[in-house]
């Protein structure tokens, strides 16, 4: 393993993946430097999730290799779970547990220390329903709860798929906050979005999915707000 | 170290369950009244002469404990697909086999509270009194229910992310289950007349046996199980 | 490594297995004719006895099915290759119609020996628990519809069959002679056995041809599956 691998938060190799006789993923491969946020755009079906699924080793790639700063999804899954933070549209929480206790929860099996709960779910602004049971919580205050969690691993690399869902103007800027701080540290992030806009301020690169691959140049989303960031994208996000 | 973190995550999932069923009372209560309502359905089976009920009772008390506690099995792995929690679950680091550890706990305290309700009404229904070898009856109850939380975890890992699951589970766990279920009644039988026959002891090593290879190999394998 | 090479099935070739049947069936033919005309009728059973020429083979070839499952699940596990799991799925299929023959055919000679259809008699029951446990596991097969998660699934729930089948024997043998002593066997005159073990290999040989046949149209319906969705996206995979 040379050095400049181990620089790269991803470094995906023809990454393929077949569900039964379709093949969702067909051979993508993608580099993402640290301290980078990326955007991954593509139709419905394009592959995304799955792309971002075998990142997370929530799935095994039916070929193709990927690590993440170093580490081989494949063969070393349980230091990848720990660089890697995956926010997905489901909030997964138990609805019969209060959200500390949702948290707490989170915090144990993370193996970081019980008080990082509160202080998550203060930034979050669910201290005050902190003792609640999460059943009646409202569809925005379970993204809040799912990014709590995200707080309190505070992995390297994130991945989210569609972050920006349910949230309002404050949630979402506290989420680009996150993301922002993950890349001050030298972390990176992954981002599947259709809401560009709320992605603009702070992705640098982006890539595009076609029917499983990686389209050969870089999309210019569509309906930008800010003009002026179009220049970025030019000088970034192509393939190899 | 390794250990400790593993322990530490088992029991947390372990609470986690036995705290979401605590909250959600329905849910072990509807299970106990089921228990209860097949030993009653048993003894019509079997009764109204006395000594038959008494004889066919350890038979009755553990098929009771088997169809009741088969939904146990199944609601663990509801919790998690009702939310979407099993991604987050699955996506922390450390060894699966810790939330296997975990669920195995949660369905032990489950079953193991389920039977003592189902002994109890047994013990009145059945007109069984308490042998003086009562010690090792535990033992027996104990083993017996290790074999069957064990297996009955393993598979419903697999059965409640089917289709089908309410046939597949029983369908799947109960032939797998005859060994503990055979050596268990024998056991109970065989305890209550106080082991006249010096026969317990035989079964109870088929109990520590079975119990031995099915946690083993159940432990190793459900990291194939979950991962899919 | 391109992605497409390692996972691209072919169509399996028939070759010379349509010969091989032939002479299977007709290996076994031979062997039924031979077993009928050597052995002398029992002295107990009469020509009853003859039914023993396919159960008792059945039973053994039924073994060596689920023991092929087992390895095959073992090998899938290690491997990964959906090759191995077509090959398990097939021999627990070949398993089962033998392991269900067994049954029938048992129950069919017990009727006139002991006037039951039924005892339960050590192997008798564990062959019934073995014939439940994988009814279990093809049901698992027909339930999962993820072929990935299939294979993995009924190899780990194939092995657990497997290691369970001496435990269901021992624990019933116990339970029936605890409670009522085994019937000793009688001595057996020679060519008894050697009948037994010449339909022993018959029923192996069409063992063998059953299983690559099932094991070919399930691959080719495999491939056919991954051709038609190669066609509907596009082309094939490319790297």
């Amino acid at each position: 393993m040379n050095h400049s691998t181990n620089d790269l938060a991803i470094d995906a190799r023809m990454l393929a993946r077949r569900f039964g006789a379709q093949w969702v993923l067909r051979g993508v491969s993608l580099e993402l430097r640290s301290g980078v946020a990326a955007g991954l755009v593509g139709a419905n079906g394009s592959g995304k999730s799955t792309l971002l699924r075998l990142l997370c080793t929530l799935l095994r790639p039916t070929a193709g290799t990927a690590s993440i700063f170093g580490a081989d999804i494949a063969s070393e899954p349980d230091r990848v779970r720990e660089l890697v933070g995956f926010f997905s549209p489901v909030p997964g929480v138990y609805e019969d547990l209060t959200a500390m206790e949702n948290i707490r929860f989170a915090a144990t099996m993370l193996g970081r220390p019980a008080g990082s709960a509160a202080s998550a779910l203060e930034r979050t602004g669910l201290a005050s329903v902190a003792n609640e049971r999460v059943r009646g919580f409202s569809s925005g205050m379970l993204r809040r709860l799912s990014l709590a969690r995200l707080l309190v691993h505070r992995p390297r690399l994130l991945l989210l798929d569609e972050p920006y869902n349910n949230f309002d103007a404050p949630g979402t800027a506290l989420l680009n906050d996150v993301i922002r701080e993950t890349l001050a540290f030298g972390g990176s992030a992954l981002i599947v979005v259709h809401d560009v806009a709320s992605a603009m301020p702070v992705v640098n690169e982006w890539f595009s999915l076609t029917g499983g691959k990686m389209s050969p140049s870089a999309a210019i989303p569509v309906g930008s707000p800010s003009p002026s960031i179009i220049p970025a994208l030019g000088m970034s996000g192509v393939l190899h | 170290m390794a250990f400790r973190d593993e322990w530490l995550r088992a029991r947390a999932v372990a609470w986690k369950d036995l705290m979401a069923e605590r909250r959600s009372k329905a849910g072990f209560n509807s299970v106990a009244a089921l228990g209860v309502t097949i030993l009653v359905l048993f003894g019509f089976a079997l009764g109204p002469d006395a000594e038959a009920i008494r004889a066919a009772a350890p038979g009755a008390l553990w098929l009771a404990a088997l169809f009741a506690g088969v939904l146990a099995f199944n609601r663990s792995y509801q919790v998690e697909l009702d939310g979407g929690a099993l991604e987050p679950l699955l996506m922390y680091p450390g060894a699966r086999r810790s939330i296997f550890a975990g669920k195995l706990l949660a369905n032990f305290v489950f079953v193991f509270l389920l039977l003592v309700i189902v002994i109890a009404v047994s013990l009145v229904l059945f007109h069984i009194t308490v042998p003086s070898t009562w010690p090792r009856l535990l033992l027996v109850v104990l083993l017996g229910e290790v074999g069957l939380v064990t297996l009955g975890t393993f598979y419903a890992a697999m059965a409640s992310r089917s289709r089908a699951r309410e046939v597949l589970l029983p369908l799947l766990l109960f032939p797998m289950l005859v060994p503990v279920l055979l050596a268990a009644m024998q056991a109970t039988k065989a305890l209550l007349v106080g082991d006249v026959m010096h026969d317990a002891g035989a079964w109870t090593s088929l109990l520590v046996a079975y119990d031995v290879i099915f946690l083993i190999s159940t432990f190793l394998a459900f990291d194939y199980v979950i991962e899919a | 490594m391109t992605a497409a090479a390692a996972f691209t099935l072919e169509v399996p070739k028939s070759g010379r297995w349509p010969i091989f049947g032939w002479f299977a069936v007709l290996f076994l033919a031979g062997a039924q004719i031979t077993a009928f005309a050597i052995s002398p009728p029992d002295r107990d059973m009469g020509d009853l006895q003859k039914i023993l020429y396919v159960h008792v083979p059945a039973a053994w070839n039924m073994g060596i099915c689920y023991l092929l499952v087992a390895i095959y699940s073992f090998r899938y596990l290690w491997k990964r290759d959906d090759r191995d799991d077509l090959i398990a799925a097939s021999a627990a299929e070949v398993g089962t119609l033998l392991n269900g023959l067994t049954l029938v055919l048992g129950m069919i000679w017990a009727r006139p020996t002991w006037g039951v259809w039924w005892v339960w008699d050590a192997r008798l029951t564990s062959t019934l628990i073995m014939f439940l446990v994988f009814a279990g596991y093809l049901a698992l097969r027909a339930f999962v519809e993820e072929p990935d998660r299939r294979a993995l699934w009924s190899a780990v729930a194939g092995i657990m069959g497997a290691i369970n089948y001496p435990i269901v024997y021992m624990s019933v043998r116990w339970w029936r002679t605890i409670h009522q002593v085994q019937s000793t066997p009688s001595t057996l005159d020679p060519t008894y056995t050697f009948s037994l073990r010449l339909n022993a290999v018959a029923v192996l040989f069409i063992l063998i041809y059953f299983i690559r046949r099932r094991y070919e149209a399930a691959l080719t319906e495999r491939v056919t599956e991954q051709l038609s969705q190669a066609a509907a996206l596009g082309g094939p995979l490319h790297a």
